[in-house]
C-alpha cells in the first residue's frame, strides 16, 4: 500500500489499508459496478490534497466490465522513465516529487493561451470516475478506476483556432526532482501528441486521481492523459504544457525508436512490436498460472474510435 | 569450496520459491511470471560469468582450488537457464507450442537465446566425472563452448532491453575482460620468449 510521507498528506486523510481491503472484498463479491459510486464519494473526502474536496460521480458510460486492478498493482508497477527504468522505480523515486504549486502553459494555435495553475485547470470541471482498460505496449494490461474529466472539455476552454490540427503535450523537465532525466535514455522532456479529433474524442480523459484519491506521483501526478484505445506510452504524465499545432508533433518513443513505436500507437493485436507479439496480453494481478488474454483491436474501444481511422492503413500508421 | 558454491548457487532458487509462495513477505509483484523470467535469466548469466572467473583466479593466485567449484557453478547456470526457458514456454506462453515456435523463429533475441541454451546442453550432459574421464583432453576443448554460449547470452540480454543498454553493457565489458584474459594468455604461451609458460585454460 502506498502511504505518502507524513506531512504531505495528513494520515487521517488516507484510506486505511483495512478499509481498502474491505472495499476490495466488497468489489469482488458484488462486482465492481454496484459500488463504484459509493467508492468514489467516500474516498475522495479523505484524499484531498489541494483546495476543496472534489465530489466524484461515476460516469456510467465508461465503465469497463472487468474488475479493476488493486491499488497496489496500479501504483507499484509503472513505466515512468523520469523516475527510473524498472517497474518498481517510480513508486520508490517519486515520493518526494513536488506537484504543488503546479502550472500548465497553454500555447500555439488557440485564442486563449496563457499559464494556468492546477487549481485554475481543475476549477470548472466536475470530476468523474471512469473505469478503463489500460494496455501497455509491453503486452501487459490492467483495469483502472481513474478520476478526472474529459480532455475535450479542457481543450475547448482555450478556443483552438482553425489551424489547430494537432495537440502537443509536454512533461515537466526537472532533473533535480526526476532522477531518470539525468541520463539520456529518452530525449527529455517527454513529449506526446494527438490529432485534434483524437484529443476531442469523448474517450480522451485527463486523470487527476484514481480509486477516488488524488493521483499518486508514480502514476503521473498531478495530471496526465488517459487514452484507453492507445498504448500506455501515449498517456503522457505530469503535464506542464499543452500546445495546439498545425503540424504533427513529435512523440518521445517514436523519436527514440521510429521502427518500434509510431505516432498513433493504437492498440492492435494484428501489428506486432518487432520484438514481441501484441496478439495477447498479461493482465496484471493474476497468479503464476493465469493465462494471457487476447488483445482486442483498439483495446476493445473499436466501436467508439475505429471511425477516426477510416481509410488509414493501420500497419503503416502503427 | 565446492559445498560453498553449491549452497551459494542454491540461494536464488530458494528466493524464487519463497517469493512464488509469498514466504517471508517476499513477492513476485503484479507480473509474477515476467519477474521469474527475468530473475532466472539474470541468475543463469551471473553464474556463467562467475564460472568463467575460476581459471583466471587460479592463474593469478596460483591456487588450483579455484577450479574445483567451477563445474557445479556451470551446472547451476544451465539449470537456471533451463528454468528460464521453461518459465517462458509454460508460464509466459501457457504452453502454446505454435506461439513458442513462432516466437523462436521470429524474434532475433529469442533465436540467440535458444542457440545459447543449445550450446549449454552438451556441457551440462558431460559434466559428470565419468564423462570427464572418458573425454580426456577433448573435454577441455568441448567445454570451451561456454565462451560462445556466454557471448550469445549477453547478446540476447542486449537485444531484449527496451531502451537502456547500460546493464548489458556492463556484462559485455566483464565478459570481454574474462575472454580477453584468455586470449592474452594464449598469445603469451605461443610466444617462445614469454617467460610465463604455465599451462592454463
Ligand atoms: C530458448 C531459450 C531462451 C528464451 C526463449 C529466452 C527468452 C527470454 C525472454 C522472453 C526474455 C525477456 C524479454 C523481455 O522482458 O521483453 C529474456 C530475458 C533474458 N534472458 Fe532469456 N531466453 C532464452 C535463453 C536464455 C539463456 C540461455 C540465458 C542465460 C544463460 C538467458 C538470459 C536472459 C537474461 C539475462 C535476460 C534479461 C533479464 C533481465 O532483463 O532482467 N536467456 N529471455
Amino acid at each position: 500500500m502506498n502511504r505518502p510521507k507524513p506531512g504531505r498528506i495528513l494520515p487521517s486523510e488516507i484510506t486505511p489499508e483495512a478499509v481498502h481491503q474491505d472495499r476490495r472484498r466488497l468489489l469482488a463479491t458484488l462486482g465492481y459496478a454496484g459500488v463504484g459510486l459509493a467508492l468514489g464519494g467516500a474516498t475522495a473526502a479523505r484524499a484531498a490534497r489541494t483546495g476543496p474536496v472534489p465530489t466524484v460521480t461515476r460516469n456510467a458510460k465508461f465503465v469497463a466490465r472487468e474488475t479493476p486492478n488493486s491499488w497496489d498493482d496500479i501504483t507499484s508497477y509503472n513505466n515512468f522513465y523520469e523516475f527510473g527504468l524498472d517497474k518498481a522505480d517510480p513508486k520508490e523515486n517519486a515520493q518526494d516529487f513536488r506537484t504543488q504549486p503546479w502550472a500548465v502553459e497553454i500555447a500555439g494555435e488557440c485564442d486563449a493561451p496563457g499559464k494556468l495553475t492546477l487549481e485554475d485547470i481543475l476549477k470548472p470541471h466536475a470530476l468523474e470516475e471512469r473505469i478503463y482498460r489500460f494496455r501497455c505496449v509491453e503486452a501487459w494490461s490492467m483495469v483502472v478506476p481513474w478520476m478526472g474529466f474529459s480532455l475535450a472539455d479542457l481543450l475547448t476552454r482555450f478556443k483552438p483556432n482553425s489551424r489547430a490540427k494537432y495537440v502537443e503535450f509536454t512533461t515537466l523537465l526537472d532533473p533535480r526532482q526526476m532522477p531518470g532525466q539525468r541520463r539520456a535514455v529518452l530525449e527529455w522532456p517527454y513529449v506526446e501528441g494527438l490529432r485534434i479529433d483524437e484529443a476531442m474524442h469523448p474517450l480522451s480523459f485527463v486523470a487527476v486521481g484514481l480509486y477516488g484519491r488524488w493521483l499518486p506521483n508514480q502514476n503521473g501526478a498531478p495530471l496526465r492523459l488517459v487514452l484507453p484505445w492507445k498504448y500506455g506510452f501515449k498517456g503522457i504524465k505530469s503535464i506542464v504544457r499543452i500546445r495546439f499545432t498545425e503540424r504533427q508533433p513529435r512523440n518521445s518513443w517514436n523519436i527514440a525508436a521510429p521502427d518500434e513505436y509510431g505516432f498513433y500507437a493504437n492498440v492492435n493485436p494484428a501489428v506486432d512490436h518487432p520484438r514481441w507479439s501484441q496478439a495477447k496480453e498479461r493482465r496484471l494481478g493474476g497468479s503464476l498460472f493465469t493465462a494471457r488474454v487476447d488483445t482486442l483491436p483498439f483495446n476493445g474501444y473499436g466501436e467508439e474510435v475505429a471511425s477516426l481511422y477510416r481509410g488509414m492503413d493501420l500497419r503503416k500508421y502503427f | 569450496m565446492k559445498r560453498l558454491a553449491f549452497c551459494g548457487a542454491l540461494v536464488p532458487l530458494l528466493w524464487l520459491i519463497a517469493a512464488a509462495f509469498g514466504i517471508a513477505g517476499l513477492s513476485l509483484g503484479p507480473n509474477p511470471s515476467r519477474e521469474l523470467l527475468h530473475f532466472t535469466g539474470k541468475t543463469a548469466l551471473n553464474l556463467l560469468w562467475i564460472g568463467l572467473l575460476a581459471s583466471p583466479l587460479r592463474i593469478l593466485t596460483g591456487d588450483p582450488a579455484w577450479i574445483r567449484p567451477r563445474r557445479i557453478v556451470g551446472l547451476f547456470a544451465f539449470g537456471y537457464a533451463l528454468l528460464h526457458f521453461v518459465i517462458y514456454a509454460a508460464l509466459e506462453l501457457g504452453l502454446d507450442f505454435s506461439d513458442l515456435a513462432r516466437e523462436i523463429v521470429k524474434r532475433p533475441f529469442i533465436v540467440v537465446g535458444t542457440l545459447a541454451l543449445l550450446l549449454l546442453v552438451p556441457l551440462a550432459a558431460t559434466s559428470t566425472d565419468r564423462m570427464m574421464r572418458r573425454l580426456g583432453r577433448r573435454w577441455q576443448s568441448l567445454h570451451r563452448l561456454v565462451y560462445p554460449a556466454t557471448v550469445l547470452v549477453v547478446w540476447h540480454f542486449w537485444w531484449q532491453v527496451k531502451k537502456d543498454v547500460t546493464e548489458p553493457l556492463l556484462y559485455a565489458t566483464a565478459l570481454a575482460l574474462l575472454l580477453g584474459f584468455r586470449w592474452w594468455r594464449a598469445q603469451a604461451r605461443r610466444d617462445p620468449h614469454a617467460s610465463n609458460t604455465q599451462r592454463g585454460t
